[in-house]
């Protein structure tokens, strides 16, 4: 009997199983079982899990990003203090430089200044001696010119007394000339 | 060592493409014998073009009877989708990694996918629903694709299945709207953009609308993919003709492609018109 009437059921709808209200029941009962299924697994296992995964990388991104920023300005300052130091140490070059030229140029200064009065001492003395010795030689002169003319009066006229007052007035004048 | 990662990276995907090649033709074989114990032997030489026979909903286990709680075929593929649904999202996301393998990926592409639409469409105060969405979707899409292999049966092909669902939404959506709003709710209706004399006619044309919501909702999705697996069986009869046989199976190929966009499609269009549906109760006011 029943088998009779789900044939006629089926023969009565043989266009559209989806119009056969007999399986309307099973379908929708087992898409409700369906539905109450997939949801928990949706929403006991899956949105949990995946939304944590999500909340994680997003943390990780954000974490990797700071510390990506922080070694950056560390990087930055390590930079600054290297120029810093760069710049200190030249300074402080120039600086020793500048002094040990200064000291230098001292110490060159007081030399040349001892040697000048070296010098000047020394051109003095030579300069007394050098008067010392015109003094000298100039008298040397005069005794040799007064020899000398005594000499040529005794020649010029030997047998003659010459008057030896006379001569060395004679040559104090030529010599004066 | 680079020629070797190479060397190990071309064994992989040649392994791979192996397994591949073997599942495919392991489902070949299963298909064609399937086909020799089906009725698919044309009676008496003339074509057997039956497309309406593959939604038949029947006992899984043999009898007549299809009481509300037996196991039939709808029972078969709607539990092959839970099994699929739990493969992605609990077995693909098992490693919890930071970085995701591939399943992985495709899990939280989906629920990205379909949360962005929850977010974007009906806006943020929709999330505590993306639940109920997100298994509706999950649902739709692989009852679709799983009944786009052969010899399989589409449980979204028929009315009961998606007049539920679409009623699911269209019951929640209302209850939702009256409670978050109360009687507000109803100023959906009452279109003040409107001129004052046109509205009372608006409203009633509105509320017609309301009432078909259900009905274009459930009939787009199960009438897309019950016509195109008609379509692909009258298609996959014609490919027992000789003669036209190369143009049917060349026909059965694009009509296949085919399918598989509207499979996903429908899914798309059946979760993005409920965020639309959500989006009226939550925001009522035009």
């Amino acid at each position: 009997m029943a088998d009779d009437a789900t044939a006629a059921a089926a023969d009565a709808a043989p266009g559209m199983p989806q119009l056969d209200i007999t399986s309307f029941p099973n379908q929708i009962f087992w898409l409700v079982v369906t539905l109450i299924a997939i949801y928990l697994i949706v929403s006991r296992v899956a949105i949990p899990r995946i939304g944590a995964v999500l909340a994680e990388r997003q943390g990780t991104l954000t974490n990797d990003l700071a510390t990506a920023e922080d070694l950056k300005r560390q990087a930055a300052e390590a930079e600054a203090a290297y120029n810093q130091a760069l710049a200190d140490a030249r300074s402080e070059a120039h600086r020793i430089a500048d002094e040990t030229r200064a000291e230098i140029q001292a110490e060159l200064d007081s030399a040349i200044a001892r040697a000048d009065a070296e010098i000047a001492a020394k051109a003095a003395e030579s300069e007394a001696r050098i008067a010392e010795i015109q003094a000298g030689a100039l008298k040397s002169v005069e005794a040799v010119a007064g020899d000398v003319a005594a000499d040529i009066a005794k020649a010029v006229a030997p047998g003659q007394s010459v008057d030896a007052k006379a001569l060395a007035d004679a040559v104090a004048a030529r010599m004066k000339g | 060592m680079a020629t070797e990662s190479t060397n190990t990276a071309e064994t992989q995907t040649g392994g791979s493409g192996k397994t591949i090649a073997l599942v495919l033709a392991a489902v070949a074989v299963v298909l064609f014998i399937l086909g020799l114990m089906g009725d698919y032997a044309p009676e008496g030489g003339g074509l057997s073009i039956d497309p309406m026979s593959q939604f038949e909903v029947s006992p899984l286990f043999g009898g007549d009877e299809l009481s509300w709680f037996v196991p039939s075929n709808v029972t078969l593929w709607m539990g092959i989708a839970i099994a699929a649904v739990a493969a992605l999202l609990v077995m693909g996301t098992r490693g919890r990694a930071v970085i995701p393998g591939r399943s992985q990926s495709m899990a939280e592409l989906v629920y990205g996918f379909v949360h962005k639409m929850v977010e974007d469409v009906a806006g943020k105060d929709a999330l505590p629903y993306f639940p109920y969405i997100f298994t509706a979707f999950l649902y739709i899409v692989f009852a679709n694709v799983l009944g786009l292999i052969p010899a399989s049966f589409t449980t979204t092909s028929h009315a009961a299945v998606t007049v539920t669902l679409a009623l699911t939404v269209f019951i929640s959506v209302t209850v939702i709207g009256f409670a978050k709003n109360g009687v507000g709710f109803l100023s959906l209706f009452w279109l003040t953009s409107a001129p004052l004399i046109l509205r009372p006619v608006l409203a009633v044309i509105e509320v017609i609308l309301y009432f078909a919501r259900p009905v274009s909702h459930s009939v787009r999705l199960f009438g897309a993919i019950a016509a195109g697996h008609a379509v692909m069986k009258v298609f996959a009869g014609f490919a027992g003709a000789a003669l036209i046989a190369p143009l049917a199976i060349a026909g059965m190929v694009a009509i296949y492609a085919l399918e598989l966009l509207v499979a996903v499609l429908q899914a798309y269009v059946f979760t993005i018109l409920t965020c639309v549906y959500l989006k009226d109760a939550l925001h009522p006011h035009h």
